[in-house]
């Protein structure tokens, strides 16, 4: 077969689909929502377990991170006062020295406490810390410096302090040198820290962190001056608590010792901690559980996608089953004047290639526009119905579609797939018709 | 002389829900080329059939048939579409032309099944277009065309492939009696240059046309009368 003879086959093709246009497009419509849904769904479902994923390796995949949990009240009822729980620093000292596969170890002590400076008052997380602590937790400095390990040693009673507090407490002074004061205490501003974005909440054991009222001392200095014994007013009441070390973030030496390492962490904290007062986060363990989430989304992204395809092509096979029947005279004449039955069957089958090619690649282009469309969606949304928009979960909002490489091919190639496996049927139909009674069809 | 089609003891029977019904029991004739014959024959005659198996749609239970040298009654399916598309001219009583294509795109059809188009072939196609006087017509649909028109787009799409013999089905039964007389006088005319008709018809008035009428009944040949020589 020449290749002018190809060329008309598909030019033929073209113009028996423009002459119903209209049901041309509607088929097309259906394959284009099927392809476009494909690449948007995973693109969507990419953005959102990319984002988990990096807030899990916020926290650092070879880190075990260890946290004081108030006990539930029952535990406690019938003892006045408050009652000592979490981790302890014997604790700490017990999980460095017994365990050879941790590097080294950050104790913290948190504080809900009101700063002041001058006529400003700021509430915010006093938190007692070591030097490493900023890197750990990826905070960078702005100006000045954060904790130092002669602070540490000393006891000194300096501060670092979060951007947002520093910028709340002097609107229009440099704060560095300046001092603040916590309840009775004064503290020298030494530092202040570059903006940053909160971590998310993961499971029961780590709050989500939002890092914009912190202000960070040497925990030394929290012990000196405060001690574990806290009291805070709250709402009129106090309200004590006793407690030495709110968290614990254990770097383990090797990544592939994580796993074991997080293993003794707990049997060593279950033989000294009689009540549930403590919590152990393993980001490692985290971070494959988000893989395997991952994993699961696209699947059932997948799985959404192609049904909507599937619907795509049985719109195919429906028009094209009516379209046989309609031009069952003009099969009749083409086989009375020498077209085998390959050649019917080839003439519908390109209809419908040419009907899944154009859906197809329109559905591309669509896909393709996701991440513009939905940063319109999400402006039109806001414009439109604000308080809507922030009842949605943070992920929701925020969600960045990336576009995943492979679903393009993948799109393209099952919408072509799918119109020739529901375009054959209806050609095979068309060609399987007896010339002699097809001629006679009215 | 040489013959256009022959055929030999041509038996077709078919199997209606358990009976059987002998539409043709037997029938011989010799087309020589140049030949214009018409068949003839009341319903039920197994006029039909006949001219579904000339027309190799469909295939004989008993007997032969030669286009030429071959015998086409025990072809393949799709070896009887490659005679169709290079031996067997079809006109038809309701003309069938594709509606979606122009005059030209249909005369073209049959040389699109042999694999067959090029500049030479479609130029071929203008002139047949010229031939049956629808030079001027060419980029038309059928729906823009008279019945008339649409037949005389049919006999030039019937001649494209330069056929053994051209096969009329009641070429003027939709058509006035007028048109009739333009048709029957082009077939006319395209005997006279030598092609060969075969022409079924049940009208006496378009049956005296041909050279020759053969009469069927019940699945037999009754009569062959030959009214003027090739």
């Amino acid at each position: 077969m020449g290749s002018g003879i190809v060329l008309r086959t598909w030019i033929l093709g073209i113009k028996s689909l423009l002459l119903h246009p209209l049901r041309s497009l509607l088929t097309v419509l259906g394959i284009f929502i099927g392809v476009a849904s494909v690449v948007w769904l995973l693109a969507i479902g990419e953005g959102i377990s990319k984002k988990a994923q990096e807030q899990i390796e916020g926290l650092g995949a070879d880190n075990i991170i260890v946290r004081s949990i108030k006990p539930p009240n029952e535990a406690t009822v019938g003892i006045r006062g408050p009652v000592p729980y979490g981790l302890t620093r014997a604790d700490y000292d017990r999980l460095v020295e017994t365990i050879p596969t941790i590097e080294r170890a950050l104790p913290v002590r948190e504080i809900r406490r009101q700063f002041k400076y001058g006529d400003h008052l700021v509430d915010g997380r006093l938190v007692g810390c070591t030097p490493d602590y900023a890197q750990v937790t990826q905070l960078s400095v702005y100006s000045g410096h954060f904790i130092s390990e002669p602070e540490l040693k000393s006891k000194a009673p300096v501060c670092v302090l979060s951007h947002e507090v520093a910028r709340r407490l002097f609107p229009y002074e440099d704060p560095l040198g300046r001092t603040i004061n916590v309840e009775e205490q004064k503290y020298l501003v030494v530092g202040v820290l570059e903006p940053k974005n909160p971590t998310a909440g993961i499971g029961g054991s780590l709050a989500a962190q939002d890092f914009a009222d912190d202000v960070y001392i040497p925990i030394t200095t929290l012990w000196a001056l405060i001690g574990d014994s806290v009291f805070t007013r709250r709402s009129g009441s106090f309200e004590g608590e006793i407690v030495e070390l709110s968290q614990l973030t254990l770097r383990v030496k090797e990544l592939d010792r994580v796993l074991e390492t997080a293993d003794l962490v707990k049997a060593t904290l279950a033989a000294h901690h009689r009540q549930q007062d403590t919590g152990v986060v393993v980001p490692l363990e985290l971070l494959e559980q988000a893989r395997t989430t991952r994993l699961m989304f696209i699947l059932f992204m997948g799985l959404i996608a192609a049904i909507s395809l599937l619907v795509g092509g049985i719109g195919i096979m429906n028009i094209m089953l009516a379209t046989v029947t309609e031009r069952t005279r003009e099969i009749g004449i083409r086989r009375a004047l020498g077209a085998k039955r390959s050649d019917i069957t080839r003439q519908f089958l390109v209809e419908t290639i040419v009907l899944s090619v154009v859906g197809g690649a329109t559905g591309v282009l669509g896909g393709l526009i996701c991440r513009p469309a939905v940063a319109l969606l999400r402006w039109t949304l806001e414009r439109t119905a604000p308080g809507a928009v922030e009842n949605l979960p943070e992920v929701i909002r925020t969600v960045e579609p990336i576009i995943v490489g492979w679903s393009i091919p993948l799109a393209f190639g099952i919408s072509v797939g799918v119109g020739v496996v529901f375009g054959l049927y209806p050609a095979m139909r068309a060609a399987a018709m007896d010339p002699i009674e097809a001629l006679r069809h009215e | 002389m040489q013959l256009a089609a022959r055929i030999q003891d041509l038996k077709k029977e078919y199997h209606l829900s358990g009976e059987v019904v002998r539409a043709l029991r037997g029938v011989s004739l010799d087309v020589p080329e140049g030949d214009y014959v018409a068949i003839m024959g009341p319903s039920g005659s197994g006029k039909s059939t006949l001219l579904n198996l000339l027309g190799c749609l469909d295939r004989p239970t008993g007997g032969s048939y030669y286009l030429g040298p071959d015998d086409v009654a025990r072809m393949s399916d799709d070896r009887l579409s490659e005679i169709r598309a290079s031996r067997i001219g079809f006109v038809f009583q309701s003309y069938n032309l594709i509606q979606q294509l122009t005059v030209l795109e249909n005369i073209e059809v049959p040389l699109y099944y042999q694999g067959r188009i090029d500049s030479r072939a479609q130029q071929r196609c203008r002139e047949l277009a010229q031939l049956v006087g629808l030079g001027d017509r060419l980029r038309h649909r059928p729906a823009q065309l008279s019945g008339g028109q649409q037949q005389r787009a049919a006999i030039a799409r019937s001649l494209v492939n330069d056929p053994r013999f051209i096969l009329a089905d009641e070429p003027t039964g939709n058509l006035d009696s007028v048109t009739t007389g333009e048709i029957l006088a082009l077939l006319d005319r395209l005997n006279r240059d030598f092609k060969t008709i075969i022409m079924v018809t049940h009208e006496d008035e378009v049956a005296r046309h041909a050279r020759r009428i053969v009469r069927l009944r019940d699945g037999l040949l009754q009569s062959d009368e030959r009214m003027r020589e090739v």
